[in-house]
């Protein structure tokens, strides 16, 4: 009788807890509803407006405001599904030439609240990793605390404006029926995914590879029936999404808008990722060679401008060209999906998946700061399987939302960034610390709880520390403290030493300092790959 | 000794819980107090934080503006004019515009936080040009003196009172329950929304409440009276807890070995205290005189706007302010509010005891907040402090009831200051609050008689019906204020109920120590 109670018991108290953690998150997204935002709310607005006053023919090729839908059709979808209630609420949001740059309170509570509401998917995808996935009770708790409260979320979902929580949501969901071993289901997700924002297709080879191995390669006649299945699911989600523009026939011009390359390789701000090295070498290249006597050509375009025309920006080093980024990430790729492909187990998806957008934000086209929350969201579901794990999601984690702070540059910001981070360290800090401590010191303090439970615990406690429980080592340490002196240097030393002037040297200090921990997670995680079993 | 017999009660409850919700504190609750603190503190902060992107009391409304432009005129006041013309009328201080009407130690905090608008922002405390100076960075600078008031005086006495309250052992004690009472303390939804939002600078006066509390705690008598002094010139309000203060320090003194001499030392560093703060306004009988009566507005009604308390909820049925003159209301009002906190004063004087102490501060605030003369709706802060503390005393559901009855009876207040969102988000996470993992338990254990757990579901259904009227509904013309009488009824009933409860229980608490004191005598 008892031992049919206890798992039913555990469940719901599994559930409670988990909507306990996201009922505090939504209180403090609730609470920053009028913090800063950016363009890309009105952005969200204007997709809005289109989707709900033009016929779908015109969607993909309205230029009312220059933010046109660049988004795969299901996110246009998506919006013409809450571009009704936004109707409800004030027929204006959705006007779409009164409401441009539309700012009262109404369709800012609106657009809010749909990303909070939004959330839910999330969760949801949570709750599925959490209720199957064979995690001991710490565990989950640890995944809740990374994902639910994780505060690059926060900056980019609720503060930024956009609907991360909810595309990651979807991933997660993929990821949890693809480690249950319903890969089907996993795969059909994706494809769903893959129709809200395409840039999620750099995993897209991690699953072809996954699903192609672990789902169909069962002999021949059952994989070709697999095969064909897997097939027809996907390609009928991608006929609902692009079906309509392939009737219209305008999927040439859907396909200019999703994929604009005239960006050029970075982003206005830097993605710290492998091509602010690169650029640096090539700055340091031209500087000394012109030391030296010798005549260089300055090159028309700059970085720091953001839109970079058809000339070459570099003055020494050969041009990047989308084609050699795809190819890259290819590369970056190859050892990862060789590995998947001789050792598919569904334990290991999360990290592989990670690791393909963890290749396409070092290595892709026009990378932008939040593409970071791609690789750390899922990278948490298997912080907690080891120590090393934890020491590297640590860092990892903390870079990336450190990584995001030139997004919100208003003073009034300011303290919201950096309490998030704070918090987010120093949660991060206890709950490994708790995690590592008693799983290898169980054994010792059940003994000595016996004798004295005071003396045990404290006992026990500091001999944790001595065979070392979480620490970050020195040089983890060394490099948190010159965070700290970018940051410092960036904030106040340098507007008070130099005042207005170089004032691109905060932001590539922050690229280049990030990028360097950014390149070490991915040689970690490239080597961890290679070696587990 | 209270301390112990309440830890042998707990344990067996909590070994007796399931595994996980130990589980899911010991994650993040793995070091000491101070890393409770440390977390929670975090936390806390974002949330004044987020509180304070929101809108404040009489944004965009000339002429007079709200609580915001007087804090900003007293800044405007104390930087550009010579310290004894703070509190006279003079050319260039019109008192009928947001006069300086708190003690001098406000007066001092608005000259520092003047100052520092001056060196950011000179325009935003110029004298006469900035009156009613609203932009987003003027209202950045406000909202960072009341946070760093806040980090530097409510949280770090919050942190001398944990240690006190928790004793010496710190790795003693159930880490879940010393980290749930840091969060109730902390995480104060009328607090952080009286002062992050609508804009005051409660956490001083409070925090240094609460530093001379935990001083009295841990029996050191001349700082506790230093911190209270100092309370009480920052705000007079801080007077309602007076009473507990005077009758739990004289009963002690009573208790020693030379009383004339102890009561003696503590006269003395009062009256030093004061001296110092007073020390500009003290040369002549005349200035004294002119800034005394400045503090004490006697000349306003009994009430302001609407306030869950008695006068102001029986004038439905009584006109109070008709009936009588306001000074008959006056003496009315003194004596109906010392007859309410003096049975707590007499237990205090009689059996002087820590957790009798707390009840004495808790009864006290509460009777100046339903009987005494001119109340404000943001004065339920003064009772909380002391609910708050004394969390783990209480049962759970009563303290949960009465900090959610309190911030119903601010709820017109905050709409007016249109920050019904922030009041929500608080409201969700304040419930979220004592459905925590480790506050569950606590709230759980009083849940046993179903009769308990009806009323307090009844209460919680008027309280959401309340709600939803007040925010969809108008009022009918006839009598545009109903709701608000309405909410101030039901507030004031639950304050009343808990009123006579909390003084019973105090009264209790020295009938147990008189037969724990046989019992000992007895073995």
């Amino acid at each position: 009788m008892e031992d049919q109670r206890k798992p039913e018991k555990n469940k719901t108290s599994t559930t409670s807890n988990l909507l306990w953690f996201f009922g505090v998150s939504t209180c403090v997204k609730l609470l920053l509803i009028p913090s800063y935002h950016s363009t890309d709310f009105e952005v969200h607005r204007n997709w809005l407006a289109i989707t709900h006053s033009l016929p779908l023919d015109q969607w993909y090729i309205d230029k009312t405001s220059p933010w046109t839908l660049d988004y795969p059709p299901f996110f246009a979808y998506f919006e013409y599904i809450i571009s009704f209630f936004a109707h409800l609420v004030d027929p204006k949001i959705v006007d779409l030439e009164k409401g441009l740059d539309y700012k009262a309170e109404s369709v800012v509570l609106f657009q809010r609240l749909s990303v909070i509401v939004c959330d839910f998917v999330l969760l949801y995808g949570v709750y599925r990793l959490s209720k199957n996935f064979s995690m001991g009770f710490k565990e989950r708790v640890l995944m809740w605390v990374l994902v639910v409260w994780s505060p690059g979320l926060v900056i980019v979902d609720h503060m930024h404006f956009q609907y991360n929580g909810f595309l990651l949501g979807l991933l997660m969901m993929s990821i949890s029926y693809l480690m249950e071993g319903r890969d089907l289901m996993g795969g059909f997700i994706f494809a769903v995914l893959l129709c809200f924002k395409h840039l999620f297709a750099v995993a897209a080879p991690v699953y072809f590879v996954y699903l192609l191995r672990h789902y169909c390669w069962k002999g021949f006649v059952k994989g070709f029936w697999r095969i064909s299945v897997l097939g027809a699911v996907v390609v009928a989600v991608f006929a609902a999404a692009y079906g309509p523009f392939v009737y219209l026939g305008q999927m040439q011009q859907v396909i200019s808008r999703m994929f604009p390359f005239g960006r050029g390789l970075c982003h206005a701000y830097w993605a710290p990722n492998f091509w602010v090295f690169y650029i640096i070498l090539d700055k340091g290249l031209a500087f000394l060679l012109k030391k030296l006597g010798l005549n260089i050509p300055v090159p028309a375009a700059s970085f720091t401008g953001g839109l970079v025309g058809d000339s070459s920006p570099f003055a020494i080093l050969p041009q990047v060209t989308p084609l050699t980024t795809f190819i890259m990430v290819l590369l970056a790729l190859s050892p990862c999906l060789i590995k998947v492909w001789k050792n598919p187990q569904p334990r290991s998806v999360a990290r592989w998946i990670a690791y393909a957008y963890m290749c396409g934000f070092l290595f892709g086209w026009h990378v932008h700061e939040k593409a970071s929350l791609h690789f750390v969201i899922p990278l948490a579901i298997v912080a907690g399987n080891s120590l090393e794990d934890a020491r590297h999601y640590f860092l990892l984690s903390i870079v990336s939302c450190y990584s995001l702070f030139p997004l919100l540059y208003e003073a009034q910001e300011y303290p919201i960034k950096v309490l998030l981070l704070l918090l987010h360290s120093v949660l991060m800090w206890q709950s490994f610390s708790a995690l590592f401590t008693t799983d290898a010191t169980a054994k010792a303090v059940v003994s000595a709880k016996k004798t004295d439970r005071q003396v045990g615990l404290k006992g026990s406690s500091s001999d944790v520390v001595e065979k070392g429980g979480f620490h970050i080592g020195w040089i983890g340490r060394c490099y948190l403290f010159g965070l700290l002196a970018v940051e410092i240097w960036g904030q106040f030393l340098h507007p008070y030493l130099l005042g207005d002037k170089l004032p691109f040297v905060p932001l590539l200090l922050i690229s280049i300092y990030c990028a360097l921990e950014i390149m070490y997670s991915w040689i970690w995680q490239l080597r961890q790959i290679m070696v587990s079993t | 000794m209270e301390k112990k017999q309440r830890k042998k009660v707990k344990n067996p409850m909590s070994e007796t819980e399931s595994n996980d919700l130990d589980d899911i504190s010991c994650l993040f609750f793995q070091k000491g107090i101070m890393g409770l603190f440390l977390l929670i503190s975090i936390f806390s902060l974002l949330l004044r934080v987020a509180v304070s992107l929101h809108s404040y009391s009489g944004a965009g409304t000339p002429p007079k503006f709200g609580d915001f432009e007087a804090q900003r005129h007293w800044m405007e006041i104390t930087t550009n004019l010579p310290i004894k013309d703070w509190y006279f009328n003079t050319t260039n201080n019109d008192l009928s515009y947001w006069g300086l009407d708190y003690p001098p130690l406000t007066a001092y905090q608005s000259y520092f936080h003047g100052l520092f608008l001056k060196h950011f922002d000179p325009n935003s405390v110029s004298l006469f040009t900035s009156r009613g100076y609203e932009t987003h960075f003027g209202k950045l600078l406000m909202r960072w003196t009341v946070l760093s008031s806040d980090l530097l005086i409510f949280f770090p006495a919050v942190l001398y009172f944990v240690l006190v309250y928790y004793g010496g052992n710190r790795s003693g004690g159930n880490k879940s329950d010393v980290a749930w009472h840091i969060a109730v303390i902390l995480i104060n939804p009328c607090l952080i929304l009286t002062d992050h939002g609508h804009f005051q600078y409660n956490c001083i006066s409070l925090g240094l409440t609460l530093g001379a509390v935990a001083a009295v705690l841990s029996q050191k008598d001349l700082l506790a009276c230093v911190l209270f002094c100092l309370s009480l010139n920052h705000k007079q309000m801080s007077a309602y807890y007076a009473p507990a203060f005077f009758s739990h320090l004289f009963g002690s003194c009573l208790r020693r070995k030379n009383p004339p001499l102890e009561v003696l030392k503590l006269g003395l560093t009062v009256l030093g205290t004061f001296a110092i703060v007073w020390w500009p306004f003290l040369h002549s009988r005349d200035a004294f005189s002119v800034v005394l009566s400045r503090l004490a507005p006697f000349e306003r009604g009994i009430y302001e706007d609407y306030v869950a308390n008695f006068w102001c909820c029986t004038s439905v049925l009584i006109k109070w302010k008709r009936l009588f003159t306001t000074n008959s209301l006056r003496f009315l009002s003194l004596v109906a509010t010392i007859l309410t906190f003096l049975p707590s004063m007499i237990q205090q004087i009689w059996s002087p005891s820590s957790k009798g102490f707390l009840y004495g501060l808790l009864n006290s605030s509460l009777a100046f907040y339903l009987f005494s003369f001119q109340v404000h709706e943001k004065s339920i802060l003064l009772p909380l402090l002391p609910a708050t503390l004394l969390a783990m005393e209480l049962p759970g559901v009563l303290s949960m009831l009465l900090m959610h009855s309190a911030l119903l009876s601010m709820f017109p207040l905050l709409c007016r200051d249109k920050m019904a969102v922030p009041y929500m988000a608080l409201y969700m996470l304040s419930i979220l609050l004592y459905l925590a993992p480790c506050g569950k338990q606590h709230i759980k254990r009083h849940l046993s008689r179903s009769m308990i757990t009806f009323s307090i579901v009844i209460s919680y259904l008027c309280s959401l019906v309340l709600h939803i009227i007040y925010l969809t509904i108008r009022p009918p013309e006839k009598y545009p204020f109903l709701f608000e009488a309405m909410i101030m009824n039901f507030c004031f009933s639950h304050f009343l109920a808990f009123t006579v409860y909390t003084n019973a229980k105090q009264w209790m608490l020295s009938r147990q120590s008189t037969s724990r004191d046989k019992e000992k005598k007895l073995n």
